[in-house]
C-alpha cells in the first residue's frame, strides 16, 4: 500500500530545502579548517605553446607564499596521468589513441587555460599576486581550432596521426548504402551540434587534508561520484592508496555532468596538502569554469535519411566529426560513440542504420558528458532531419513521426544500432503532446502572428534516450573501465529509525527525500524515520555516483534489494519471536503477520530484537542492516513528444519561445515534484542550447565566450511557463518500474525548438543558436531575394 | 580602513583592506555562507543581499560603500522554525534544486515583492533577470515568487 501522503508516487515536498533556504547549506567552498592555505592556478594564455621555462623566483619571494609547484614536481612524486575510463575500439580493431593528460602541464600545453603551475600562499589575495609574478617562457606552436579541418591539420600530440582519438563505426554499412539507393526520396541534411559550456552555478572546488600521523588523505570537492573519484585517483593517478583516500562531496550547487570527472586542479590539490603539509583549498573563478570545466557537445554531422513512396524510413546514415579537445577526459570517449551512435533508431522502425564518427583532438578545452550526453546530439540528428523529410515530401510531420514509430506489440524491440528497448508507448505521448499544444489551432494561430508582424513555427522531437546507466557486462566489454553498478545499505538503527547509505550523489537531484519515500514505503516505516547519507567514501562503503539518469533506476533499485533483504531477515526473526515457522508470515504496511492467527509485531520491534537478542533464533547473526549491490539487465528507455511553438520578430529576429510541452515517459514515478522540477530545468537548458548558447574560440584558440556576459545563460524572461505531462509504461527490469528523468528535458528540447525555428523561418536549417543576429540575417536574406 | 556596518541586525567594526568587497566581508570575515559567489563579472545574483532594504549583489559593493550600511542575509531572514514567507513559497513550490542560487534569489524575490505593486508572471521573470538558475528552468521560482506575493 504505502503511505499516499510520503510513499511512492506523493509529491513530498523536499527535506533538503530546509538548509538550503535558510543559507545553511555547506558547499564546499564554505568549508574552512585550521591552517588551510589557499592555491591558484597558473594556466596557459596559449592554446598550443611548448613550456620552455616555468620561473618562479620572484613570486616565492612575496610574503605569504607558501610554495609554488609544477608538473615536474608532481611527476617526481609519482603522479600519474589522467585516465579515460572508457577504450573505444576503433573500427579496425584497434584501440583508440589516447594522449597523456598530466594534471599539471609538462612539456606543453594545448588549450587556452590548461594549468601549467599552482601557488599556494597564506591568503587567497596572496596567492592571487604571486600567480601573476610566475614567469612561464612559452614557445608558441600552431594551434588546431577548426573541427573541420582539424584532421588535415598539424599533429597536436606527438604519434597521434591527424589527430584522431578514433574512427568509430556500428550498423551495417552496406545494407544501408543498398537501401539509401533504392529510397524513394533521401534527405539529406548538415548539422552542427553547438559547444556548450555547463555552467553548474557553483564553481568547482576543492579542499585537500592530509593527516601526516595516520597517512589518511581527505579530499572535500565538488564531485557527482566521490567513490569513482577515489578510484581514479587511487588506481590511476597514483594519489594515495584507496583505504587512505577519503573523498567527501558535501552539498553540490548543481553538476550537469560537468562535476563527473577527474580533473588536474583537484588532483593538485589533495597532492599539495601532503606535500606541504598543510590544508589546501582552492575554488575557482567563474573565469575559470569557462576556461577549463569540460565542455559538452561539438559535432559536426552530415545525415542522410531514405523514405519509400509510402513515408516509411529505410535507411539512415549518419557521419560524425566529434569535437574532443585537447586531451581525452573521464568519459570522452563514450558520449560521441556508445551514448550517441546506439540512440540513432530513436521511436522509428528504421530497418537500416549505419554512423561512422571520427574523435578529434583541437588545442580547446576537453569536452566530455553534459547533460544528455550523447543522447541530444544523436535526438538532434534524428528529429531535425525527421523533420526536414515530412517537409520534401509534403506530409505532417507528427503523422510522419507516427508512420514510423515502433509500436506497443513490437517490444521487446531489437534496434539495428545495438539496443533492445524494453517497453514504451510513443503513440500515447505524441497524441498526449499534440492535445496539450493544440495542435489543430496552429494555423490560426500562425495567421494571428503574421497579422502581428510576426512569423510563428511549430516543432516536435519525438526523443528516445538510453539511461540507468548501465549493465556492467555489456559496458565493459564495449570498454567502460569501470562496472556500472550501484551499492546501497540500509540499516536499521536499534530504536528503529533507519539510515539509508547510496553510492549515488544528490546535487540538486533531490534523493534525500525521493530515496527515502521508496525506502519508507518498501519497509512500512514513517517517511520521517528515514534518513538518506550519501557523497562521502568514509561512510558509504562504494558507488558509481550520479549521472546518466540513473540514481533511481540503479541506485534506487540497490536500496528496495538492500530492503528486502532486511525484511528477510526480520521474518526469521518475527517467527522465531512469535513461535511460528518464517512461511507462515506475512510482511505488509511495516508489520510481520502470522497467517493462522491476529499475532503482529511491528519491524521496528523487531529490528530492536535483532540488537537485543536475547530471545533469538539460533544461528542468526544480530542486528538488521543489508548491503545489496544491483547491476541493471538492460538500459531503460525513457521516450516523449517535445512541441515548441516560437515567434520570431520581422524586425529584430528576435525569437520568443511562446509554448513549450513535454509529455514523457519515465516509468513509474517517485516525486512529481521533482519529476517536473527534473524536466523543467533540462527544458531551459535544451532551449539554451537553441536559441542562446555557444561556446566559441578564436583562430588562435582564445575562448570568446568566457564570462557569463559572453556566453548567453537562460534568463527567467528569456523562457515561457512549460508545460509538463506524463504518460507512464513501467520499465519491464528493475524493481522500481523507473526509467530516469534527468536528461529528458536537454535531450528532446533543442529539435523541437530548431523545428519551430526553422519552420517559422522556412529554411531547410539554421546552425544553432538561433541568436537574434543569425535569424535577423537570415529575414534579410529572404528579403533580399524576395 | 575601518568600517562598521550592521549585518543581520548585529553591529561589526572591521579592519579590511579598501578593495575588499562585501561579499568577502559576509562569507570570510564574518563566516555568512549563505551568501554565494556564483562569478567573477557580476552577472549571476547569488551573491545578492538587502543593503538598507534594497537588494544588491554583494560582489558589486566595496567594503567603504558599505560602511553605516545595515545588511541583511539569507541568515537573517527567517529560520526553519518561522520561515520568512518567501522561504516558505520556495520550499512549497519546489522552486530550488541545488540550492546554490536560492538564497541570492530569495533575496532579489522579496525585494522585488516588497517593492512591486503588481506582480505577475512576465514582471516576476523580468524582476529575477539579474539571477541566474541553472538548475530549475525558473518555472517554478516565478510560481513560488507569485505565491509569496498572494500572501503578502
Ligand atoms: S557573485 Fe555573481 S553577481 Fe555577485
Ligand atoms: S537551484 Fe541550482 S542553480 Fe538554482
Amino acid at each position: 500500500m504505502g503511505n499516499p501522503v510520503t510513499g511512492i508516487g506523493a509529491a513530498v515536498v523536499r527535506r533538503e530545502d530546509a538548509r538550503f533556504i535558510t543559507g545553511a547549506g555547506r558547499y564546499t567552498d564554505d568549508i574552512r579548517v585550521e591552517g588551510q592555505a589557499y592555491a591558484v592556478f597558473v594556466r596557459s594564455p596559449y592554446a598550443h605553446a611548448r613550456i620552455v621555462e616555468i620561473d618562479c623566483a620572484q613570486a616565492s619571494e612575496i610574503p605569504g607564499v607558501v610554495a609554488i609547484l609544477t608538473g615536474d614536481d608532481m611527476q617526481a612524486d609519482g603522479i600519474g596521468s589522467l585516465p579515460c575510463g572508457w577504450n573505444v575500439t576503433q573500427k579496425d580493431g584497434t584501440d583508440m589513441r589516447v594522449p597523456p593528460h598530466p594534471p599539471l602541464a609538462t612539456g606543453h600545453v594545448n588549450y587556452v587555460g590548461d594549468p601549467v603551475a599552482v601557488v599556494v600562499a597564506e591568503s587567497l589575495e596572496t596567492a592571487r599576486q604571486a600567480a601573476e609574478a610566475v614567469a612561464v617562457e612559452f614557445d608558441e606552436l600552431p594551434p588546431v581550432v577548426d573541427l573541420a579541418t582539424a584532421q588535415v591539420s598539424a599533429e597536436i600530440h606527438a604519434g597521434i596521426t591527424h589527430n584522431l582519438a578514433y574512427e568509430w563505426e556500428l550498423g551495417d554499412r552496406e545494407a544501408t548504402d543498398a537501401a539509401l539507393a533504392g529510397a524513394a526520396h533521401v534527405t539529406r541534411l548538415d548539422l552542427v551540434n553547438n559547444r556548450l559550456i555547463p555552467n553548474a552555478m557553483e564553481p568547482r572546488a576543492a579542499l585537500g587534508i592530509h593527516d601526516a600521523a595516520t597517512g589518511e588523505h581527505t579530499l572535500y570537492t565538488t564531485s557527482q561520484n566521490p567513490h569513482l573519484a577515489r578510484l581514479i585517483l587511487s588506481a590511476f593517478v597514483n594519489v594515495a592508496p584507496e583505504h587512505k583516500l577519503r573523498i567527501i562531496a558535501p552539498d553540490v550547487g548543481g553538476g550537469f555532468g560537468s562535476k563527473i570527472f577527474v580533473y588536474g586542479e583537484e588532483t593538485t590539490v589533495i597532492w599539495a596538502a601532503r606535500r606541504l603539509r598543510r590544508p589546501v583549498k582552492w575554488t575557482a573563478d567563474r573565469s575559470e569554469s569557462f576556461l577549463a570545466d569540460a565542455h559538452g557537445r561539438d559535432h559536426l554531422t552530415h545525415a542522410e535519411l531514405g523514405l519509400d513512396a509510402e513515408g516509411r524510413f529505410v535507411a539512415l546514415k549518419v557521419h560524425t566529426v566529434a569535437n574532443l579537445g585537447a586531451y581525452l577526459s573521464t568519459f570522452a570517449s563514450a558520449v560521441p560513440t556508445y551514448l550517441y551512435g546506439t540512440l540513432l533508431a530513436g521511436q522509428y522502425r528504421t530497418p537500416c542504420i549505419h554512423v561512422e564518427v571520427h574523435g578529434v583532438y583541437t588545442n580547446t578545452a576537453p569536452v566530455d558528458a553534459y547533460r544528455g550526453a550523447g543522447r541530444p546530439e544523436a535526438t538532434y540528428v534524428v528529429e531535425r532531419i525527421v523533420e526536414n523529410a515530412a517537409r520534401e515530401t509534403g506530409r505532417d510531420p507528427a503523422e510522419l513521426r507516427r508512420l514510423n514509430m515502433i509500436r506497443p506489440e513490437d517490444f521487446p524491440y531489437q534496434t539495428p544500432v545495438a539496443l533492445v528497448y524494453d517497453t514504451g508507448n510513443y503513440e500515447q505521448s505524441l497524441d498526449r503532446a499534440l492535445e496539450l499544444a493544440d495542435y489543430r489551432g496552429f494555423s490560426e494561430r500562425r495567421r494571428q502572428s503574421a497579422a502581428n508582424g510576426r512569423r510563428r513555427g511549430i516543432g516536435f522531437a519525438c526523443y528516445i534516450e538510453a539511461c540507468g546507466l548501465a549493465p556492467s557486462r555489456l559496458a565493459i566489454s564495449l570498454g567502460a573501465g569501470v562496472g556500472l553498478y550501484e551499492s546501497g545499505e540500509v540499516r536499521f538503527n536499534p530504536t528503529g529509525s533507519v539510515t539509508v547509505f547510496t553510492g549515488t550523489h544528490s546535487h540538486g537531484q533531490g534523493h534525500e527525500t525521493t530515496f527515502a519515500q521508496v525506502v519508507s514505503h518498501r519497509l512500512g516505516v514513517p517517511f520521517e524515520a528515514v534518513e538518506v547519507v550519501h557523497g562521502d567514501t568514509g561512510r558509504i562503503e562504494f558507488g558509481l555516483g550520479t549521472y546518466g539518469s540513473r540514481s533511481l533506476a540503479v541506485g534506487g533499485s540497490a536500496l528496495v534489494l538492500a530492503a528486502d533483504k532486511v525484511i528477510e531477515k526480520g521474518r526469521l526473526i518475527a517467527a522465531h519471536l512469535m513461535e511460528s515457522s518464517p512461511d507462515n508470515v506475512d510482511f505488509e504496511d511495516g508489520a510481520y503477520r502470522l497467517k493462522d492467527s491476529n499475532r503482529s509485531m511491528t519491524i521496528q520491534e523487531v529490528a530492536f530484537a535483532s540488537y537485543v537478542p536475547g530471545n533469538y533464533p539460533d544461528g542468526l547473526e544480530p542486528g538488521l542492516s543489508e548491503k545489496a549491490f544491483y547491476d541493471p539487465e538492460n538500459f531503460t528507455y525513457p521516450a516523449g513528444t517535445h512541441i515548441a511553438e516560437v515567434e520570431v520578430d520581422e524586425q529584430t529576429g528576435v525569437v520568443s519561445l511562446v509554448n513549450f510541452i513535454a509529455v514523457d515517459d519515465f516509468g513509474r514515478i517517485v516525486n512529481p515534484l521533482v519529476v517536473h522540477g527534473q524536466v523543467h530545468g533540462g527544458v531551459a537548458q535544451g532551449v539554451g542550447q537553441a536559441l542562446l548558447e555557444v561556446g566559441r574560440y578564436d583562430a588562435t584558440g582564445q575562448l570568446l565566450t568566457g564570462t557569463m556576459m559572453d556566453y548567453c545563460l537562460p534568463r527567467a524572461d528569456d523562457l515561457p511557463d512549460f508545460v509538463v505531462d506524463t504518460t507512464v509504461t513501467p520499465c519491464t527490469h528493475n524493481p522500481l518500474g523507473v526509467k530516469g528523468c534527468g536528461e529528458a528535458g536537454a535531450i528532446g528540447s533543442p529539435a523541437a525548438v530548431m523545428n519551430a525555428v526553422t519552420d517559422a523561418l522556412g529554411v531547410p536549417d539554421l546552425a544553432m543558436p538561433a541568436t537574434p543576429e543569425k535569424v535577423w540575417r537570415e529575414l534579410r536574406r529572404q528579403r533580399e531575394q524576395a | 580602513m575601518q568600517i562598521t556596518l550592521s549585518v543581520n541586525g548585529r553591529s561589526h567594526t572591521l579592519d579590511v583592506p579598501e578593495n575588499t568587497l562585501l561579499v568577502d566581508i559576509i562569507r570570510e570575515r564574518l563566516r555568512l555562507t549563505g551568501t554565494h559567489v556564483g562569478c567573477d563579472t557580476s552577472q549571476c545574483g547569488a551573491c545578492t543581499v538587502h543593503m538598507d532594504g534594497r537588494a544588491v549583489k554583494s560582489c558589486t559593493v566595496l567594503a567603504g560603500q558599505a560602511d553605516g550600511a545595515s545588511i541583511t542575509t539569507i541568515e537573517g531572514i527567517g529560520t526553519v522554525d518561522a520561515l520568512h514567507p518567501m522561504q516558505a513559497a520556495f520550499r512549497e513550490c519546489h522552486a530550488l534544486q541545488c540550492g546554490f542560487c536560492t538564497p541570492g534569489m530569495i533575496m532579489t524575490a522579496i525585494d522585488l515583492v516588497e517593492n512591486t505593486s503588481q506582480l505577475d508572471g512576465s514582471t516576476v521573470r523580468e524582476g529575477l533577470k539579474g539571477n541566474l538558475c541553472r538548475c530549475t528552468g525558473y518555472h517554478n521560482i516565478v510560481k513560488a515568487v507569485l505565491s509569496a506575493a498572494d500572501k503578502a
